[in-house]
């Protein structure tokens, strides 16, 4: 967090820039609008809770909770990297339990309460865990991250509400937070850029922080 | 700025900021879900569409007849663009297997229509609803197979000196062995993606792009337009390891769809059409004679590496590293080049050395075993400090003893069994392996404009990219060192065409290159600076703590600024010193492993990886570099391939789930030196690439333990428990 000014910098420079674009692109669009639209019957009204806030949808009944964050609310810190359940960019928490949000359709959720990375923390008010991201360096391209972040912190409630997992050996006693054990409970999430060394460095200082 | 003398001292020596171990300056974006990528750029005044890509169910041949009436009057769809309508189109300069456009097929998922829908889910229904009709032909799919009928690339590739023939013959200990490697997938998280937006002519693309103004010339060349209408923007990249070098169809078929659909389209390639529709890295297969005196010096090294591609592809350059590695007076390398109907064969992290010290390096460790030598002394005798082809051309810098003697000392290799297959711990063999790490250093032409305002806050433009790789990091590094400001006085704009154009994210030359693009421009800002405070000349001027001082005399950067900001702009270009010296980067990896005695299971117990690679920019983002090139490495020692489906022409297990990449339970600790160096022929940076040299060797060094551990060879990647478990002891 050496200068979160600087890239804030960058970023507002690019956000103008790039806004000019759409402007003129989507003055362009409107007057081509299409107007067929998805049929009601294949569509479904939900309301859930994403971030704390109450959220109503009418969305197609093939939309997965993925689609419905990024491509409805724009919350698209949650990332699409497989849409097969295989990859873990897409790792939301459901109730407080982490779930490949790919893999579920959005109208299950009727009243359910939804945490997306966004709703951890922003870059003025980092959550611990994402500050232990950044000191770590537990990413590179940053588009598994949102998924290892919001994994692990649901992770390290499971090891505490002892919840055991393929590598606990002694199934009557707590389950401990050993390095063994995060990187077992953490294998849904994969790293094609291979910062796991670093993830499981910023996994174990927040968990020995809270404990 | 011509780079055509070694660089003396200059502002980078200073190490205030360069060298400096500064976390990412993206990195609170990242991990709060703010930085933007391709698919996520969101206007609330535009009503996107949706496209959703057709591939060709066959490898080879043509099509019939498309039949797109069903999908066209599916519910939600706005229009369907076939390869058979759109025509042929022209190739890009970099693409071997065409994007789009025409009746042939060249590969199994070649894209041949796209979907365009109101909603995700209405393109993806519709798209099911296309059929098509094909004329299928043989094609050819099995590199072993064809491997008779190969020949010599275009521009031949056959190196040598002395007499290979004739030293092998008379060398009193030889090995010759062939080693083979598999396809392999880059895998990147963030899947292709591009959305595409005209304005009358112009077309803005927000894409997944390692390259800025390769894809932005290729993409306009594919459509038949002017370059300069075509705008493109990938300020974040969800990796890329090679495979977003080269325009890819989610841009073709964006900016086509697009045009159609009369407004802006989102165009996602789906993960399970990834590995068949875009490049991945060939197969190979590798004969690598090596013949020694009885002192351990090599006298004859020969190397022939086997690989196929699309009609038009060129080889994996697997005997790449052979030329320069080692010493010896008799050397030979060659390649052949099948043609085959795969998808098309390029580059992917460390093109050419990867595969290569894959097998070069498992047959360093098979010939010390010959000699009764330590892998380690064998490759420190055999050490040259000159291009062994050419002995007139030194190496700029070469500390590959450095890395082998650092490595072996931290890494405890005095306690590596001698004897393979000695060490058992309960149910697990255990052992020790080694290898060098090598890859070129290349360099590339990179421009950069700096703009300093009158808060004194500079501002980087450039149209480089960082895929992960840390380059807004360095980039604002090397700003402030050079023009005395703190790092958080500097922004960072990245990849957008509208920047002036850098060496662009590939080949481990983007961190040195783009920050000498970055220099240069710097230069020309201090020139300026200079002039605009009325100091006799920027050479002897000491920029610091945001002031210009001379002397006594200091005045504040910010003043140099009257009402418009200062703007300069420069681009680094390469003389002749990778000519005259030969430029590379060194390394050595060490791997523990245990292999189960009872199911040939291998686990990575420890990892190290010493680098020698020029100065280190930012210490904490090169070894991220390399670890994450330790993590791919080990894919490729033990799980990673495409597996070949000869008859019908595709790489069946397309997808993450059956592709099986590293996740965190297979990867330990990992542990990371930099060798203190610089490398002034390099540039001025005085650095040199280290993502792609951290892969190098990684899966030999893991061979290298399983033999080790198991006293098995394996010579056939990746290395699976199915090919341990016949030779394993008997248990009871
Ligand atoms: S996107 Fe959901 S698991 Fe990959
Ligand atoms: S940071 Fe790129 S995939 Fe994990």
């Amino acid at each position: 967090m050496q200068s979160p000014g600087a890239i804030e910098i960058s970023r507002r420079d690019l956000l103008a820039a790039s806004a000019a674009t759409v402007t003129v692109v989507s003055a362009h669009s409107l007057s081509h609008a299409q107007t067929k639209a998805t049929t009601e019957s294949q569509s479904t009204k939900v309301t859930f809770k994403v971030n704390g806030e109450s959220r109503e949808l009418r969305l197609d009944n093939r939309t997965s909770l993925l689609d419905a964050l990024r491509e409805h609310l724009h919350l698209t810190g949650t990332k699409k990297g497989c849409d097969h359940g295989q990859c873990g960019a897409c790792t939301v928490l459901i109730d407080g339990r982490r779930a490949n949000a790919c893999l579920t359709l959005a109208v299950m959720h009727e009243g359910d309460s939804i945490t997306t990375l966004e709703g951890l923390g922003q870059p003025e008010n980092l959550h611990p865990m994402q500050a232990a991201f950044v000191k770590h360096d537990g990413f590179q391209c940053g588009y598994c991250t949102p998924g290892q972040i919001c994994s692990s912190v649901a992770m390290l409630e499971e090891i505490r509400a002892n919840i055991p997992s393929h590598v606990t050996r002694d199934l009557t006693a707590p389950a401990e937070i050993t390095s063994d054990e995060i990187r077992e409970r953490m294998s849904g999430n994969i790293c094609r850029c291979g910062a796991y060394s670093n993830i499981v460095e910023a996994i174990t200082e927040v968990a020995g922080r809270k404990a | 700025m011509r780079f055509d003398t070694p660089a003396t001292t200059n502002p980078i020596d200073q190490g205030k900021v360069v060298g400096k171990p500064i976390h990412r300056i993206d990195g609170p974006l990242k991990t709060t879900g703010k930085a933007v990528y391709a698919y996520e750029w969101h206007d609330r005044n535009t009503r996107y569409a949706y496209g959703y890509v057709v591939g060709s169910a066959i490898a080879k041949g043509r099509i019939r007849s498309m039949d797109t009436a069903a999908a066209k009057k599916a519910p939600g769809v706005i229009a369907v663009v076939t390869t058979e309508a759109v025509g042929e189109l022209k190739k890009g300069k970099y693409n071997t297997a065409k994007l789009f456009g025409g009746m042939e097929i060249q590969h199994y998922h070649q894209a041949i229509a796209v979907v365009v829908a109101e909603t995700f889910e209405e393109a993806r229904a519709a798209a099911a609803l296309v059929k098509v009709d094909y004329t299928e032909e043989k094609g050819a799919f099995d590199l072993a197979a064809a491997k008779d009928s190969a020949v010599e690339p275009e521009g031949g590739g056959a190196s040598g000196a002395g007499d290979f023939d004739a030293g092998f013959e008379a060398a009193p200990v030889k090995l010759d062995q062939i080693y083979t490697t598999p396809d392999q997938s880059h895998a990147m998280m963030e899947p292709h993606a591009s959305i595409a937006a005209w304005n009358g002519d112009d077309l803005t693309v927000w894409t997944s792009s390692q390259m800025i103004d390769w894809w932005r010339t290729d993409l306009a060349t594919t459509l038949g337009i002017d370059k300069e209408k075509v705008h493109t923007m990938s300020p974040f990249v969800g990796g890329g390891f090679g495979v977003k070098l080269f325009l890819r169809a989610d841009a073709v078929l964006a900016a086509l769809s697009a045009r159609e659909a009369g407004r802006p389209v989102k165009v996602a390639l789906p993960r399970p059409f990834l590995m068949n529709n875009t490049t991945h890295r060939p197969a190979t297969i590798q004969r690598i004679r090596i013949g020694a005196g009885r002192d351990g010096k090599i006298t004859a090294i020969g190397h022939e590496s086997w690989s196929g591609d699309l009609p038009g592809g060129g080889p994996e350059v697997a005997v790449q590293q052979t030329r320069l590695l080692y010493a010896g007076e008799n050397r030979m390398t060659a390649m052949r080049l099948a043609t085959l109907d795969l998808p098309e064969g390029n580059a992917m992290r460390a093109p050419g050395e990867a595969p290569g010290m894959m097998a070069l390096e498992i047959a360093i460790d098979e010939m010390a075993e010959k000699l009764g030598l330590d892998p380690v002394e064998f490759r420190i005798i055999n050490d040259t400090q000159v291009d062994p082809e050419n002995p007139e051309r030194p190496f700029s810098h070469r500390n590959l003893i450095g890395c082998l003697r650092t490595g072996a000392e931290r890494f405890g290799w005095r306690e590596r069994s001698k004897k393979a297959g000695a060490r058992r711990e309960g149910d697990w063999l255990v052992g020790m392996g080694v290898a060098a790490a090598f890859r070129n250093n290349l360099v590339l032409p990179s421009a950069a404009r700096i703009r300093l305002d009158r808060e004194g806050i500079v501002t980087v433009e450039t149209d480089m990219t960082d895929i992960g790789t840390g380059s807004y990091t360095i980039i604002a590094q090397t700003a402030a060192e050079m023009l005395g400001v703190p790092i958080e006085k500097v922004a960072v704009s990245l990849g957008d065409s509208r920047f002036p154009v850098s060496s662009g994210s590939g080949g481990q030359f983007g961190g040195n290159c783009s920050t000498a693009g970055v220099y240069a421009a710097c230069v020309k800002l201090r020139e300026a600076v200079a002039q605009k405070l009325s100091f006799n000349s920027a050479e002897d001027l000491i920029f610091a703590e945001s002031e210009v001082r001379s002397g006594d005399r200091r005045m504040p950067l910010a003043q140099a600024v009257a009402d418009e900001a200062l703007v300069a702009e420069d681009r680094i270009e390469f003389g002749d010193l990778t000519k005259t010296h030969q430029q590379s980067t060194f390394g050595a990896h060490f791997v523990e492993v245990g292999v189960d005695v009872a199911t040939g299971e291998t686990r990575i117990r420890r990892m190290l990886a010493v680098c020698a690679a020029g100065r280190i920019l930012n210490p904490i983002t090169a070894r991220s570099q390399v670890i994450g090139a330790m993590t791919m490495g080990v894919g490729g020692a033990l799980s990673e391939e495409l597996v070949v489906d000869k008859e019908r022409g595709f790489f069946v297990n397309h997808d993450l789930a059956a592709y099986e990449v590293p996740v965190h339970a297979d990867i330990p600790h990992q542990d990371v030196v930099f060798l203190d160096e610089t490398d002034p022929m390099s540039s001025p940076m005085k650095a040199k690439g280290v993502a792609e040299l951290g892969i190098c060797g990684v899966a030999a060094a893991v061979a290298n333990a399983i033999y080790n551990a198991t006293a098995i060879r394996v010579r056939n990647y990746p290395i699976t428990l199915d090919k341990l478990i016949k030779e394993l002891p008997e248990i009871s």
